[in-house]
């Protein structure tokens, strides 16, 4: 193996700056004459604005400006734009109401943006905010996804009827109709999928620069895709020309979803500093992360599972009630829709599918993808259902898994939901996780724990998701407004070290470390000499950015096939150096050599020779660097087994997880420690989902969850280490081999927990989040002797 | 943040006289309940007196069957006092799960206590061991000192000087947390006193109050087999998205019935 | 504007603040010390944690002003001579840290939590004394084996 290459668990090439203090995160970011702005926002869930007067905020110690929605639109400013367009069961696009950045007329959640107050500090720009006198005619509002399209409802936008944004049948309604019509027995089960806020440790940030003498905007954002933020703002904000415009993603703290999308903030401010020429910025408080940041999942659904009399998987039928909040957010419909329905078959060979998606709209945050988007919803209401069916059919949750897995030499696995799933093994992973949480004793531990007067359950989920999102062509045709492609460059320096510019973004997962594995095992080069850089329009080519654990699945064979093309060029010029057949030239460990003789020239004095062309091909062009682009075929698709035991306190509704078990198939790993961390984060995601964090809105729209005093947030002492362990396959058309890994967490956990909680209580269900009281309520319920 | 003046003062005379020049003045111990309350601009004081430069307000002391700990001790210093780990091991070990490490090198008992959140720790013990608080003018009671939510008997120029706990026989302190703030859902402190048992929760209710009819029933016997049929009236309970007013009434039993079998 | 004078990482240093200026916005903003920083508004998060006279403190919790002649350490000061403190180490041996974002404060909470507790930490105690300081990445697993090791380190 080489030395730091594929497999090895590398420390990471960035940490140290984040240990001894040194990180450069938006908000660390300082310039001469900069401005501090804080937002104006709507107290209100509903409400018409019928004056806005700044005058007394504009008279306020150090004010510089205060701005408002008639001077963005004035200035041409366009609204905020959905990037990706689902179509309704009546043949008309999704409805897309008007996002304008700072509201015009009207405020449609608690934390809209009304104006921006720009001063000297920041405590001044505060001061002055609250200056600014705003005359709301204050409307009902409507919160609750499940009756937000119920007949009588306040309307939100008039151009959503009902509140309605989309209805989205898929799937074979009447041959389901029919399966369930024949089927030896149905298993119903309603569910909530808990609204959740994303909450990355860094709140969100700008700081926009403006350069008369160029012309140029420069925007420091909390970004997990610099180039998508400025494609976005450019094209459909008319902010700046792409090419005056640059985004710069510096060090960002944690994005989880949350820091994909194109905020109000990001473009009020790009725009403010050219307005006011100064330097603007703007860091979020955590309330203000809480009130603006885009929500996750919150789903109302009903899932209905048709078997045969052997437990067999007949048909499945899936309806589900969507929350989007009051605007769409930049790929909110897509999270709902081809993200959720499509995994609706889960690791199952369920034949027919068919669902129902009605997305609304209500007075709340904008929600859109959180960890997982739409495939942790699929995932906990096809891993719940297939309990609530074991039961039903009297089988261990284990064998009616078994019986209904896709098996492994059935791959490539075309579902009836358009996925077609790459590779897998899913009976591996359940068996080896069973082992490992010693799943066949469980009953012995569970009537110890009874002596202590606790009940223990032990809850699977078995989970696949997909991630890497692609072909291009293929989510054009549904409506992306996108490519999903990644880019790469790798560039030799003449002294033989090499930069690689990658068009994803790391925020937490270690692409300087593991992009810099990839290359040295291709090239050869040591790892210290390679340097990843992402995260800045100016220094990289345009790239998609990091989400949905597409980074190494995409980004890394875009760095491969840069490689690639460094060899091939490699061994031309190292044939006219050697003397020999270009046919001649092998390449291995770093040395470009002739076959079967001693002679051989190192890739650095390749790379040397390059530049200092001196003697060297006819014909060739000098530099060694190269681009490459890489759309793959289809996504990837991890799976596993993941096994909660928890102990449940039934007088006071207290859950403990005693024990937690993960088997994941992600292909091959390049760097397990990193892998293993993504791991571990993930489920404490999921199990913060599962058990403490739910967003809450009251019937008027007020954030009760809008500080870390009311939502939850998992802490070290809410869970335990960890057992994990992988069943990898091979996924063929991943030219290195791998598959994401920064969601499978999140994923998997929520359901694995539910169950052992179910499981525990001998329930059929409970909601998520299982607090303390509803375990109790449960536990009541259940009489438990 | 709003504006405000700040004053340091070394004495409590002084600190006393800045507060009754101001305009509208807030004495802060350690702040850290005040300061995040003056960051969401939801308190507006003219002045802020920081109490924290006043040596005679910190330290603890044991006097005859007594522990007598000045305002201005870190619920840190309380958790790791040898003296109170010895006379009221309970003490220590409420001290020492207030916040967290950070939170408690910071706060002070007198803080807490002058600050009378409904939510908070120090008050249960306070009455439940029937602890006398010392202010600048006079000696309180710790019956009469906790009058309403965030409410207490001292007057606007008055500050506590220091806390007594008497020793009592057996005492401790259960508290059920608030998942996300890690403040008390409900904290029962039951105590075994000179005075009688005593059970104080915290939590549950606007104010920390005494638990009469647990004590009564506990008086006939000290097992938590005899809180099971104590009733506790729903109706008086807090409710908010973390416990409604059944789970906490449920939950004071509960808490009760284990802190009882942890005196015993 | 009140003046302030402290010693931060063994460097004496003075000021003007408003008194409303907490100690973290002094670090960062006046003394350009971003190593510190600020997750939350209700002292929960302990991304902020500093040490004031050698105890833990959240700095978004204390004004500038509280800290005047006091012993300030923050992240920035615990390296010597370009070598990572200890528990820097530990850290970056045990993968305790994705983000990075609230990993100056795990740092310095862990050397907090050392001292209190000694160089023999178990698991329980750590995941207990962590409770003030939130990380979204990790999943703590990392963080706990980080404050482990960095303790024993510590004590060798």
């Amino acid at each position: 193996m080489v030395e730091n290459g594929i497999g090895a668990s590398v420390r990471r090439k960035e940490d140290k700056r984040f240990l001894i203090g040194k990180g450069n995160y938006t908000d660390d970011i300082n310039v001469a004459a900069q401005t501090h702005a804080c937002f104006v926002r709507s107290p209100h869930a509903h409400a018409t604005i019928n004056s806005i007067d700044t005058g007394e905020a504009m008279a306020s110690t150090g004010v510089v400006a205060v701005l408002t929605g008639d001077d963005l639109a004035a200035d041409g400013i366009g609204p905020l734009i959905c990037g990706v367009t689902v179509t309704s069961d009546d043949g008309e696009p999704h409805r897309a109401p008007a996002h304008p950045a700072l509201a015009q007329g009207k405020v449609n959640y608690v934390g809209d943006h009304v104006a921006i107050v720009i001063a000297e500090t920041l405590a001044q720009a505060r001061d002055a905010a609250e200056k600014v006198d705003i005359d709301y005619g204050v409307l009902p509002a409507v919160t609750d996804t499940g009756s937000a399209a119920d007949e009588g409802q306040q309307q939100i936008h008039e151009v959503a009827p009902n509140n309605m944004c989309f209805n989205w049948p898929f799937g074979e309604k009447d041959a389901v109709e029919a399966a369930f019509a024949s089927a030896h027995k149905i298993s119903t089960l309603d569910l909530v999928n808990n609204r959740m806020v994303t909450n990355p440790m860094e709140p969100r940030a700008a700081l926009g620069e403006y350069n008369e003498g160029t012309e140029e905007i420069t925007l420091h954002l909390t970004t997990q895709n610099p180039h998508v933020h400025r494609l976005v703002l450019s094209a459909f904000n008319q902010l700046a020309p792409e090419h005056k415009l640059r985004v710069v993603g510096p060090d960002v703290g944690g994005g989880f979803g949350a820091k994909i999308f194109v905020y109000a903030e990001e473009l009020v401010v790009g725009w403010a500093c050219r307005k006011v020429k100064r330097p603007v910025k703007w860091t979020s408080d955590r309330t203000e992360a809480f009130l603006s940041d885009a929500h996750g999942r919150d789903h109302v659904a009903t899932a209905e599972m048709a078997m045969d009399e052997n437990g067999k998987f007949l048909a499945m039928r899936v309806m589900t009630q969507a929350n989007l909040g009051a605007y769409l957010s930049t790929f909110a419909t897509m999270v709902p829709s081809y993200l959720y329905a499509f995994l609706l078959a889960g690791q199952y060979t369920t034949p027919l599918i068919y669902s129902e998606v009605k997305a609304v709209f209500t007075n709340t945050a904008p929600v859109d993808a959180c960890r997982g988007a739409g495939r942790p919803e699929a995932t906990y209401l096809v891993e719940r259902l297939v309990d609530v069916a074991a039961a039903d059919m009297g089988l261990d949750p284990a064998e009616i898994r078994r019986r209904n897995f896709i098996p492994v030499d059935a791959f490539p696995y075309q579902t009836p939901v358009v996925q077609c799933y790459d590779s897998g093994d899913y009976e591996a992973a359940l068996d080896k996780a069973m082992a490992m949480a010693d799943y066949d004793s469980f009953s012995a531990r569970a009537d110890e724990a009874r002596t202590r007067g606790k009940r223990r359950g032990i809850g699977l989920s078995s989970y696949v998701e997909a991630c890497g999102i692609a072909p291009s062509a293929a989510v054009g045709q549904l409506g992306a407004g996108v490519g999903l492609w990644e880019s790469a460059q790798v560039r030799f320096n003449p002294t033989g070290n090499v930069q690689v510019f990658t068009g994803t973004h790391s925020h937490g997962q270690g692409h300087e470390t593991t992009f810099a594995q990839l290359v040295t095992e291709q090239l050869g080069v040591p790892f210290e000499n390679i340097e990843v850089i992402h995260g800045d329009t100016a220094k990289t080519q345009f790239g998609m950015g990091t989400y949905g654990s597409r980074s190494l699945a995409v980004g890394g064979v875009a760095i491969a096939k840069a490689c690639e093309k460094l060899i091939a060029k490699g061994k031309k010029i190292a044939a006219h150096a050697l003397e020999a057949a270009e046919g001649d030239i092998e390449f291995a460990d770093g040395n470009f050599s002739v076959a079967g003789t001693d002679k051989a020239m190192n890739i650095a004095e390749v790379a040397f020779t390059a530049y200092v062309p001196h003697s060297y091909p006819e014909g060739l062009e000098p530099g060694f660097d190269e681009n490459a682009f890489f759309d793959p075929l289809n996504f990837s698709f991890p799976a596993g087994t993941h096994i909660c035991e928890v102990e449940v306190d039934p007088e006071t509704g207290v859950v403990e997880i005693v024990k937690y078990t993960a088997v994941d198939d992600f292909g091959k790993l390049v760097n397990p420690m990193i892998v293993e961390g993504q791991v571990h984060g993930g489920i404490v995601h999921g199990v913060g989902q599962a058990l403490l964090e739910g967003c809450r809105y009251d019937s008027e729209g007020q954030l009760i969850t809008a500080s870390y005093m009311d939502y939850a947030m998992p802490r070290a002492d809410n869970v335990p280490s960890f057992d994990i362990d992988y069943a990898p396959t091979n996924p063929p058309h991943n030219p290195l081999g791998v598959k994401g890994c920064g969601e499978a967490g999140a994923i998997g956990a929520p359901p694995a927990v539910i169950n052992a909680i179910s499981n525990a209580l001998g329930i059929k269900h409970i909601d998520m989040p299982a607090t303390p009281e509803n375990v109790w309520r449960a536990a009541q319920t259940a009489a438990l002797g | 943040m709003y504006e405000f003046s700040y004053h340091k003062s070394a004495s409590v005379d002084g600190a006393v006289e800045a507060m009754n020049k101001a305009e509208d003045g807030k004495f802060v111990a350690g702040g850290q309940t005040m300061l995040p309350t003056m960051k969401h601009r939801l308190a507006a004081p003219s002045d802020i007196i920081d109490l924290g430069g006043i040596a005679e307000l910190v330290g603890i002391t044991v006097e005859g069957d007594s522990i007598n700990i000045g305002a201005m001790t870190t619920h840190a210093a309380v958790a790791a006092s040898g003296d109170v780990q010895t006379m009221i091991p309970m003490l220590a070990k409420l001290a020492g799960n207030i916040g967290d490490p950070a939170v408690r090198n910071r706060g002070t008992i007198g803080g807490s206590i002058a600050n009378n959140d409904p939510a908070a720790d120090y008050p249960a013990a306070v009455l439940a061991l029937g602890a006398t608080v010392k202010t600048n003018k006079r000696e309180i009671a710790g019956d009469d000192f906790f009058t309403g939510m965030f409410e207490t008997a001292l007057a606007d120029d008055e500050l506590i000087t220091s806390v007594s706990f008497p020793k009592p026989t057996a005492a401790a302190y259960m508290k059920f947390e608030n998942p996300a703030s890690r403040y008390a859902i409900v904290g029962v402190c039951v105590a075994k006193t000179d005075d009688g048992i005593r059970v104080a929760v915290t939590g549950a209710t606007p104010c920390v109050h005494r638990g009469k009819q647990l004590e009564e029933a506990l008086k006939g016997e000290f097992s938590s087999a005899a809180c099971v049929g104590v009733d506790v009236p729903e109706d008086q309970m807090n409710a908010d998205i973390h416990a409604s007013a059944e789970y906490r009434a449920h939950l004071v039993k509960v808490m009760t019935k284990r802190a009882v079998d942890a005196c015993t | 504007m009140p003046a302030v004078a402290m010693n931060v990482n063994g460097n004496a240093v003075s000021g003007e603040v408003e008194p409303r200026t907490l100690l973290v916005q002094f670090l960062r903003e006046s003394l350009r010390l971003t190593g510190t920083h600020v997750g939350c508004d209700t002292s929960q998060c302990g991304a902020c944690v500093v040490h004031v006279n050698g105890k833990s403190v959240k700095s978004c919790t204390m004004l500038a002003v509280m800290a005047d002649g006091c012993d300030v350490t923050t992240i920035e000061g615990l390296a010597t001579d370009g070598s990572m403190h200890p528990m820097q180490q530990a850290f970056m041996d045990n993968h305790g840290l994705q983000c990075g974002f609230c990993t100056p404060g795990m740092v310095m909470t862990a050397l907090d939590i050392v001292n209190r507790n000694g160089n023999d930490l178990n698991e329980a105690t750590v995941r207990k004394e962590l409770e003030g300081n939130i990380c979204r990445c990790t999943g703590y697993h990392n963080i706990v084996k980080s404050v482990q090791a960095g303790a024993k380190a510590m004590g060798e």
